[in-house]
């Protein structure tokens, strides 16, 4: 399977992205790690004009510490946020991304932007309250990841809009677990627990079409329950789909065990 | 477009369409077709090479992004005189090959992860190579080849400086 013909544009600035998008009408496509857009291409499910290779624009590949998060830059590989020891929740979670060789080549704001219900990073960043910074034709504008994540690969970036960067604040506590078929499949259920300003989030990626916070287990937790029935009330919460990997039931059974692990790996019983 | 890059030391220059993927441009405009392509989505790693030391699905990048880079292929793994480098040597021994389709692949992600980690032992043996898809072996022969090439590099390091003439 080969991709159908397109422009290639190597962008050296975000506004040079923005102008091509702009210029493309709705008919161009960020190319960064490559790692799901090529894929795409390859077997003709989008045919864009124009591609904007961001992978050369300086200054948008690294991880910085600010006050209670981490600035990571929407350049940044799977495998630096692995290596990277600011931010220990976001190091364990991109171990899980994939296998070595995606890893190498794919950065979190394709992660990000891409919005698969299976990735883990977006259930990170629900998980955490990370910020996403756009940039578009109309300006910079900053939206949370709830506001991004819309619908299964559908977001509320503009045609034209490049994610910049993502801010991730740090949790106070947290725990994360995922189960995958093999090492480096992509996850049929993913668990996350954060401890965010003294309350405890309990997120769930690969049980719906985004992300979702499981808010009658958390309330479980603040109501003192215990973390086995946090996770029952969670996976009672959920709705998740069956698919050829696994059906409904299966699902929430593994959701059930994926957030006790969760929860136990962040100190809760 | 034109890109130059340099594959196992010889720079190569050439004229491409945006949307030659970086394995067709080595196997069909570079005469290298050790690297094998399956899939061609990322999923089987056959077409996995090195690009500045860091592995990669030669099928998911566009040889325009190469341009610039520095490609290790699996052509680059024979030493002078059409000698077998180790990691070679050792599919050969431990039976890390059948039909041989994934090896090119195998062999460049082996090769990134014994460069990094000498010693890796057996389970993150299979972790790392997780990404690459073999239907002959069964992956047993495979982990013991790549186990006893470490084994064998890290004698060859430990040589005293005087053996080599
Ligand atoms: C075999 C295989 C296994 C994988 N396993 C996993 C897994 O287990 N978990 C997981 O999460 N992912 C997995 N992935 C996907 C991988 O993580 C991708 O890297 C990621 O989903 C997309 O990032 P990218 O940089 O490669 O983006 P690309 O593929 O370049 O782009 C993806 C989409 O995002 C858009 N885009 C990219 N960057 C931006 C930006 N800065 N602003 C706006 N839009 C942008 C592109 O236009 C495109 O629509 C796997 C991929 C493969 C091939
Ligand atoms: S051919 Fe590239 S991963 Fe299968
Ligand atoms: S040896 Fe045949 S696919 Fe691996």
């Amino acid at each position: 399977m080969k991709c159908a013909p397109f422009d290639y544009v190597r962008a050296s600035s975000v506004e040079e992205v923005v102008k091509t998008l702009a210029e493309a009408d709705g008919d161009g496509k960020i190319l960064a790690g490559g790692q799901s857009l090529v894929p795409v291409l390859a077997l003709r499910m989008a045919r864009p004009s124009v591609l904007v290779d961001v992978n050369r624009i300086p200054g948008l590949g690294s991880v910085r510490p600010v006050d209670g998060a981490v600035e990571v830059g929407a350049l940044t590989r799977h495998s630096r946020l692995a290596a990277q020891t600011h931010h220990p929740l976001l190091a364990e979670t991109a171990k899980w991304i994939g296998h070595t060789a995606i890893r190498t080549r794919g950065t979190a704001g394709g992660s990000i932007a891409h919005a698969d219900p299976a990735a883990e990073l977006p259930v990170v960043a629900v998980a955490t309250g990370a910020t996403v910074s756009i940039a578009g034709s109309g300006g910079v504008r900053t939206v949370t990841a709830d506001e991004l994540f819309v619908s299964a690969l559908v977001t509320s970036l503009d045609d034209d809009e490049m994610i910049t960067g993502i801010r991730f604040p740090q949790p106070t506590r947290w725990g994360f677990a995922e189960f995958a078929r093999r090492h480096g499949d992509f996850a049929l259920v993913t668990a996350v627990v954060t401890e965010i300003d003294d309350a405890v989030r309990i997120t769930v990626g690969g049980v719906g079409a985004v992300p979702v916070r499981a808010e009658a287990g958390e309330r479980v937790l603040a109501d003192g329950g215990t973390a086995r029935e946090a996770a029952a009330a969670a996976s009672a919460e959920i709705d998740p789909t069956a698919d050829l990997h696994g059906s409904a039931p299966f699902r929430r059974a593994i959701a059930a065990e994926m957030i006790r692990r969760a929860l136990a790996q962040a100190g809760i019983q | 477009m034109d890109v130059t890059f340099t594959v196992n030391g010889d720079r190569m220059r050439l004229d491409v369409e945006p949307r030659r993927t970086l394995a067709d441009a080595l196997r069909e405009d570079c005469g290298l077709t050790g690297t094998h392509l399956g899939c061609e989505h990322g999923v089987c790693g056959a077409c996995t090479v090195l690009v500045d030391g860091e592995p990669a699905r030669a099928c998911l990048m566009f040889a325009v992004q190469a341009d610039g880079s520095s490609l290790t292929t699996v052509e680059g793994l024979e030493g002078q005189d059409s000698e077998l480098h180790p990691l070679q040597e050792a599919f050969v021994t431990h039976h890390g090959l059948q039909c041989g389709f994934c090896t090119p692949g195998m062999l460049m992600s082996a090769l990134h992860l014994l460069d990094n980690d000498p010693e890796p032992g057996r389970e993150k043996i299979r972790e790392e190579m997780s990404g690459n898809i073999c239907r002959c072996t069964g992956y047993q022969g495979i982990v013991d080849a790549i186990e006893a090439a470490g084994e064998s590099l890290r004698e060859v390091d430990a040589e005293p400086a005087e053996a080599s003439p």
